[in-house]
């Protein structure tokens, strides 16, 4: 089932919680909604589930689920499956209970036997892999099962929507791995459309087909994961997307200076600000014709598949991010308190004009 | 006994006062609960068993049972339904005036219940304001068992609505929500969903209400009318003994009444420990 949102926007109060939005999502994929806290990703969530209005303004707002205008149909009635950060389980009933709830409350007349209701839970149950809880209480499970337990709820009366409402956020980092896995699985079994709300960019970059980047109630960009992060359509974009560093200063003749550091750059003369990844950072014992950024290390952090390493100099207002790889790091010998010479392999400008392309530059 | 043991294999509590605070508190209850329940049973005990049943079960005493019972029990379970619905008022919507009708949700606990038997008699006697109106369509309040109920309807309606506000309030609004986008109608999200959470609270209140009415007094009187046999409630009963100076006889109608009603907060107590183990993860 595709949905449209076409022109919509909200308030509360006089805050503008949503500007003007208009959003397309296809059959069968999976979104992930990304911003900051007060962005309006779970407003617009919610106006998606049917637990919000959207504001009724002189070009009213539409909400299109295939061909079905739903804007004005109530939540119970849109046939969308719906997981609260919290879980929302019913703590009085059991896991079994919990899971046919959305069955046992259908209309005489379109609800399945008891029969079919008990084989449809434990189909579930077995899917989520909590078929020997059934009995259990909510309240005796732990955040991640209780997280199941609510996904299987919101499935059982196999939705044509499924909105998640920042499903992980509660729950501890290896917990959270193991269940985004495990959604994306369940998402390309099922084949139904999803909607997931984060303020994760790794969450979103991990778990979606599309990502659409919110902030202040704004659509920044729409792209897959890949496309964001190769070309952030702007700084907002760019910054929220992974650590950064900047550089700021003033070009004169093509040499860009900020105090006792200077690099070649090929830009006009003028005030400029240069943004790059601590991936593009390169560490080398001495300078080079085209670059002088003297640093010295501050902390060394050898986890994961490559070494942090913090920079810091007179010249930088912040301290610089660099990952170096384990086999550079030994090969440098770096140590704290090191003086080196920083060399940026690529690095991005957004000029102050938000419509202009970002200009992205390689250095030798 | 445990603690003395934790204190002698040397690990002592953390949290001070333990000692001070317990001594205060069960001298304290000895005071004002414990010792005057003694002194109603050494009362009894100039008692033959013979004479306190015949006490007990004399017929203008039994009638005195109906009626309070009887009137409590509706007062009870008209304050279940608005203090419920109050309660529900009161946490789920924000309108003007919230904190005044908050406030005010205290006033009987306030109020001199005398004050309010007063009130309550002269606007529902038949010249009063709202009892000339009533009289009209044919119902009398005033010296009958429904102005009974009515003042003590209004002197328990507190137990409900601050029973059941805190559970409401606890209750996340993300419930309601999701038995609605699981398809539930208001209806059905409100019996299966969130009614099984307000129970335990809302039979507590009502229990509470209902215990409190039974023992009422002074803002019954003034509207009760006092006809034997027709609208006199216990509490008066043993007012009349007093009055009589017969002791032993007020005792022995106030033992009943004790019972009934620490009977029914036993059950009560016993009853909502076992649903809300069920809501910490114990076994229910």
């Amino acid at each position: 089932m595709s949905i449209r949102l076409d022109n919509i926007a909200k308030h509360f109060g006089n805050t503008q919680a949503l500007e003007p939005i208009s959003l397309d999502i296809n059959e069968g994929e999976l979104v992930g909604l990304l911003g900051p806290s007060g962005s309006g990703k779970t407003t617009l969530l919610r106006i998606i589930a049917g637990l919000e209005n959207a504001d009724r303004t002189a070009q009213p707002g539409k909400i299109l689920f295939g061909e079905r205008d739903v804007t004005h149909v109530h939540v119970r009635d849109r046939r969308i499956g719906f997981v609260f950060q919290n879980y929302a389980l019913f703590r009085h009933m059991s896991v079994y209970d919990n899971v046919a709830f959305g069955l046992t409350v259908l209309s005489r007349k379109h609800r399945p036997s008891s029969g079919e209701i008990r084989a449809r839970v434990y189909r579930l149950l077995e899917m989520v892999k909590l078929e020997s809880f059934a009995n259990r209480y909510p309240a005796q499970l732990s955040g991640g099962q209780q997280q199941r337990v609510s996904l299987a709820r919101a499935l059982a009366v196999e939705p044509e929507v499924l909105l998640l409402d920042e499903p992980f956020g509660a729950l501890d980092a290896k917990v959270r791995q193991e269940l985004r896995r495990w959604l994306r699985h369940l998402h390309d079994e099922l084949n139904f459309t999803s909607v997931f709300v984060t303020h994760d960019q790794e969450e979103a970059l991990e778990l979606s087909d599309r990502v659409v980047v919110m902030s202040n109630g704004r659509i920044e960009q729409i792209d897959t994961p890949d496309a964001l992060y190769r070309s952030p359509a702007n700084r907002f974009v760019f910054e929220f997307l992974g650590d950064v560093n900047h550089l700021e200063g003033k070009v004169n003749n093509a040499v860009l200076t900020c105090g006792d550091a200077h690099l070649h750059v090929d830009l006009p003369d003028g005030h400029e600000e240069l943004l790059l990844r601590p991936h593009e950072v390169r560490l080398t014992q001495a300078p080079t014709a085209e670059s002088h950024l003297p640093v010295t290390i501050t902390a060394i952090s050898p986890v994961g598949a490559e070494v942090r390493v913090e920079l810091e100099a007179d010249w930088l207002a912040q301290p610089w991010l660099a990952t170096v790889r384990h086999t550079d790091f030994e090969h440098l010998e770096l140590q704290r308190g090191q003086r080196l010479y920083a060399h940026p392999r690529h690095w991005r400008r957004f000029p102050e004009s938000v419509s202009k392309a970002p200009e992205q530059r390689h250095v030798a | 006994m445990s603690q003395f043991a934790l204190r002698r294999s040397g690990s002592t509590r953390v949290l001070p006062g333990f000692g001070l605070s317990m001594g205060i508190s069960v001298l304290f209850i000895s005071l004002v609960l414990l010792l005057p329940i003694t002194g109603l049973f050494g009362q009894l005990a100039g008692l033959s068993l013979a004479e306190y049943w015949a006490i007990i079960t004399e017929g203008r005493v039994v009638a005195s049972y109906m009626v309070t019972i009887g009137a409590a029990a509706v007062a009870a379970l008209v304050n279940a339904v608005f203090g419920l619905l109050l309660a529900w008022v009161l946490v789920r919507y924000e309108f003007p005036g919230k904190r005044l009708l908050d406030a005010l949700m205290d006033l009987p606990f306030a109020l001199p219940t005398a004050v309010a038997g007063i009130t309550l008699a002269t606007l529902y006697a038949g010249s009063g304001w709202m009892g000339s109106w009533l009289e009209a369509i044919g119902i009398n309040v005033a010296y009958t068992w429904v102005g009974i109920a009515l003042a003590m309807a209004f002197t328990s309606i507190p137990f409900v609505v601050r029973t059941v506000q805190p559970v409401l309030e606890d209750m996340p609004v993300e419930v309601d929500e999701a038995a609605m986008s699981l398809g539930a109608t208001d209806g059905v999200a409100f019996r299966r969903v969130i009614m099984p959470h307000l129970w335990p609270a809302l039979v507590t209140g009502t229990g509470l209400a209902f215990v409190r009415s039974l023992g009422e007094f002074g803002a019954i009187i003034f509207i009760a009318g006092n006809m034997p046999y027709e609208t006199e409630i216990t509490a008066l009963m043993i007012f009349v003994k007093l009055q009589e100076y017969d002791y032993a006889g007020a005792s022995a109608i106030a033992s009943v009444v004790l019972f009934v009603s620490l009977a029914l907060l036993l059950a009560i107590n016993i009853w909502q420990g076992r649903f809300v183990r069920r809501l910490h993860g114990g076994n229910a």
